[in-house]
């Protein structure tokens, strides 16, 4: 067993611990945090598998992004020693029968089917490769996903704004909606 | 660097990770823990895009890049998600889902 092997095992078993608590832990920020740790193992994985940039990308968008969001909301939205309330036992015991139906089924496919990978020459990830690939519109070219991506995240973001600000003074909304 | 692992150990923990999203997602009743679950359950997919990428397609770099735009819309959902949650706060000075059913018919 050599070290990378190790590396992995380590890996996927917190990303499978730390999942678990997140979605069990009665406590919201401590469920975040869980979360948080999830996102840096698969970060982890990404980066055994020689892919820096997305390993990079995950960091500061999941983990410093996203995170720090949830963790806001979290504060603004309930007190930090306010327990989550959770399903009925009953209800619990038929989503995790559901769940592990669904997941040993999935398992078991994944096992059954032959793989056949490619025996081309690899393609390295490094920056220079994605940032080609980013702007060039030939074949193996991502510049329309590129721009269609950049106008998705310009309307999350007018439309987080909408959503999320105060209206202060009703007058004025309805002089806005006579108009 | 990972010559020793199969595929299936890779596919087998995005499974689980997707399952147990799936799982926080019916039983939790929180909205701010739901977005939580869905964040766990699209990080699986994420893992699988770039694995299959990895290992079946290593001459393209597609799944990377779909990877990408995965988080970049996990993002933006995630920033439209706590804004309606902080509409609902502040409206039902609630976020429990067993209280929102106002728009119920």
């Amino acid at each position: 067993m050599t070290l990378n092997d190790i590396m992995f095992y380590l890996f996927a078993g917190s990303i499978l611990t730390f999942s678990l608590l997140t979605v069990t832990s009665r406590r919201i920020l401590r469920s975040a945090v869980y979360l948080l740790f999830v996102l840096v193992s698969t970060a982890g994985i990404y980066f055994m598998l020689n892919y820096n940039f997305l390993a990079a990308v995950q960091l500061t968008v999941y983990a410093g992004g996203i995170i720090v969001l949830i963790i806001f909301s979290i504060l603004l939205t309930s007190h930090v020693s306010e327990k989550a309330v959770v399903a009925p036992v009953k209800q619990q015991i038929f989503s995790a029968l559901a769940v592990a139906a669904g997941a040993v089924l999935t398992i078991l496919t994944i096992f059954k089917f032959a793989f056949s990978p490619s025996v081309s020459p690899a393609v390295e990830a490094n920056v220079k490769n994605v940032g080609r690939a980013l702007v060039s519109y030939n074949r193996d070219g991502f510049a329309l996903p590129f721009e269609v991506i950049s106008i998705l995240l310009l309307a999350a973001m007018v439309g987080a704004i909408v959503l999320a600000k105060k209206e202060k003074n009703p007058e004025n909304i309805e002089k806005q909606t006579k108009l | 660097m990972i010559d020793n692992i199969p595929l299936n150990a890779f596919l087998v923990i995005s499974t689980l990770m997707f399952f147990i999203g799936i799982y926080g997602f019916l039983t939790r009743r929180n909205l701010i823990t739901m977005l939580m679950s869905i964040e766990l359950i699209l990080n699986s997919v994420n893992i699988n895009f770039v694995v299959f990428n990895k290992f079946l397609y290593p001459n393209q770099l597609h799944g990377h890049f779909f990877s990408l735009i995965v988080i970049a819309v996990a993002a933006s959902e995630a920033a439209v998600a706590i804004a309606i949650i902080i509409n609902i706060y502040r409206n039902f000075k609630s976020i429990d889902v067993e209280n929102l059913d106002q728009m119920k018919f």
